[in-house]
């Protein structure tokens, strides 16, 4: 039913908390400014579909970027460029919610390019409504990836030159070429017919999300008086007669009538299920009593180091594991280069009897050290009456430190003779779990069922347990 | 209170509400819309209805990019008090 009246959509706050002015009913836009405009069709038509207590609005950077002050819908605020990005992120969340992605030509075709190709090439169910004024207006008028060819600009001020800074880029276009968006169109806003065509547009646009049929996008010439320098009515004269020679109005696509609805509801694998995918064994249900530690070892605050590929974070990894195994509070947190092999890597490994308040260790009670800088530049750190593990078919110098203890574990050579250098790590984790008592030997096997992936690397890494732990064993300090 | 049905559509213009962009008196197909001579408290000359031959057509709302500066009246809107006036 035609309301029988025009005014504020209730859709719009009734009051714009962030205006100086006594009323708080104006917002920060300049006079005869093209948001203003689009705003009222966007929150027109999230009245007249009911859609506006499950809609999240977007705002971008830009001028429109306090747009959540006025929109009584949900709302984020996205950095520069990024709206169709968080835009995915709350559609894949929330299918049932109408998210509206809004921005402008700074935010949408320059920083924001990669982000909106995509959104659109995937299709997302959203509605972008993109604000063409060829200009950055919020920075005062310089020049943006829509500035029209001869268009003077602060930073084009003899006018935008297709050799020195491109052609305007043609988003309406461009989108249209992908194959999943099902309506692209562009429209203006310079005249009353116009205007019109822009609400139904804004309109279409939202239905065809309440509707679940996918992406949709308008561009909108929007007037920018302040950045054009020019008064409100003389703004959308520009529009028409020049802007819109370049950027020529139009459906660009629109196959709203051929695709059938979808909801892309989220996939919530089971806890099972993500064990089966990333192929880690059902962790076991199986409690250890815990080994009687001697005071000095209690509470080990463990930094693991060495080369990457060593296996020092799986090192970790795996004396956490074995501290879960026996309910004790753990925390392991990795920190390495890009490489996979070869860089440095460490760890940080707590096993406390209370609740781990930091996984940081930079002072840590026991070092591993696998390598010979690993050494040089942890062995500072460790605390007076600290343990220092090191591998000694590797490192080729002594520990400096006289206030702690040292075990130099030859684990790479006994690794080799095992006839798997890679133990070398749990050769070493095995002694630290002997020699101070840490861990049985119970445990430790335990724990390989859930830190070796491979089943048939399992038995290797057992030798490598006893071997490493009657080392430990047997160099106990007395 | 007693209802009223509007005969004739009624536009109105909130002074303190309205930019002074004219982008509504450029719209009005009647004409009926004029820029005031005084100003308002934040120094625009806001636009006013000139009080008769409003059709009630809705452009100037559109054309309005302000949320509530203009309110549009049709004919047969119900209303009571002095909503419209």
């Amino acid at each position: 039913m035609a309301s029988k009246v025009l005014k504020k959509p209730r859709s719009f706050y009734d009051i714009y908390e962030r205006n100086p002015s006594p009323d708080k009913k104006m917002p920060h836009y300049c006079p005869g400014c093209g948001h203003g405009n689009v705003h009222k069709f966007i929150a027109e038509a999230l009245d007249d579909f009911d859609v506006a207590d499950r809609t999240v609005f977007v705002s971008p950077v830009g001028c429109s970027v306090f747009a959540y002050y006025y929109f009584d819908t949900g709302n984020t605020q996205a950095a520069h460029g990024r709206a169709p990005a968080v835009a995915t992120g709350t559609k894949r969340a929330l299918p049932h919610s109408i998210v509206i992605s809004y921005q402008g030509d700074g935010d949408l075709a320059a920083i924001g390019t990669a982000e909106i190709l995509h959104a659109a090439n995937r299709g997302e169910s959203m509605t972008v409504f993109f604000i063409n004024n060829a200009i950055y207006g919020m920075t005062g008028g310089q020049m943006a990836p829509t500035t029209l060819i001869d268009q003077r600009t602060t930073t084009t001020p003899t006018g935008r030159s297709a050799h020195n800074e491109g052609f305007p880029i043609k988003v309406a276009e461009l989108i249209s070429q992908l194959e999943a968006p099902v309506y692209v169109e562009r429209v203006a806003l310079f005249d009353n017919k116009q205007r019109a065509r822009a609400r139904m547009a804004v309109r279409k646009a939202i239905k065809n999300q309440v509707d679940n049929l996918g992406f949709s996008l308008v561009e909108i010439l929007s007037p920018c008086p302040s950045g054009w320098k020019m008064d409100p009515v003389d703004s959308m004269k520009w529009i028409r007669d020049v802007m819109m020679n370049q950027f020529p109005l139009g459906v660009y696509k629109d196959i709203t009538k051929e695709v059938e609805p979808y909801i892309h509801e989220p996939y919530h694998p089971t806890a099972e299920e993500i064990k089966k995918l990333i192929e880690i064994i059902p962790e076991s249900d199986k409690h250890f009593a815990r080994s009687d530690v001697p005071e000095r070892y209690k509470d080990p605050q463990i930094k693991v180091a060495g080369f990457g590929g060593q296996g020092v974070l799986l090192l970790g990894a795996a004396l956490a594991q074995a501290g879960m195994l026996q309910d004790y509070h753990v925390s392991w947190l990795p920190s390495y280069g890009p490489e996979m092999r070869g860089g440095t890597a460490n760890c940080h490994v707590n096993i406390r009897e209370i609740e781990v308040g930091s996984p940081m260790v930079s002072n840590p009670t026991v070092l591993i050290a696998l390598n010979r800088p690993s050494l040089e530049k942890f062995e500072p750190d460790v605390v007076p009456g600290g343990l220092i593990i090191y591998d000694k078919s590797l490192i080729d110098i002594d520990v400096k430190r006289t206030d702690v203890e040292v075990l130099a574990i030859p684990a790479t050579k006994m690794a080799d003779e095992l006839g798997n250098t890679r133990t070398a790590n749990m050769i070493t984790m095995a002694a630290y779990a002997a020699y101070t008592g840490q861990f049985d030997k119970e445990t430790l096997y335990e724990t390989l069922k859930s830190a070796i992936k491979r089943q048939r690397l399992i038995e290797i890494n057992r030798k490598a347990v006893d071997a490493g732990y009657e080392f430990g064993l047997k160099n106990r300090k007395k | 209170m007693e209802k009223k049905i509007l005969e004739t559509p009624f536009v109105k213009v909130e002074p303190e509400l309205c930019k002074g962009c004219g982008l509504c008196i450029e719209a009005c197909p009647p004409q009926v819309l004029k820029f005031h001579s005084k100003f308002n408290s934040k120094g625009y000359h806001y636009a006013y209805y000139i009080g008769e031959n409003c059709t009630g057509c809705g452009v100037c709302f559109y054309a309005c990019p302000e949320p509530e500066a203009i309110i549009v009246y049709k004919k047969g809107y119900e209303y009571v008090g002095e909503e419209v006036a």
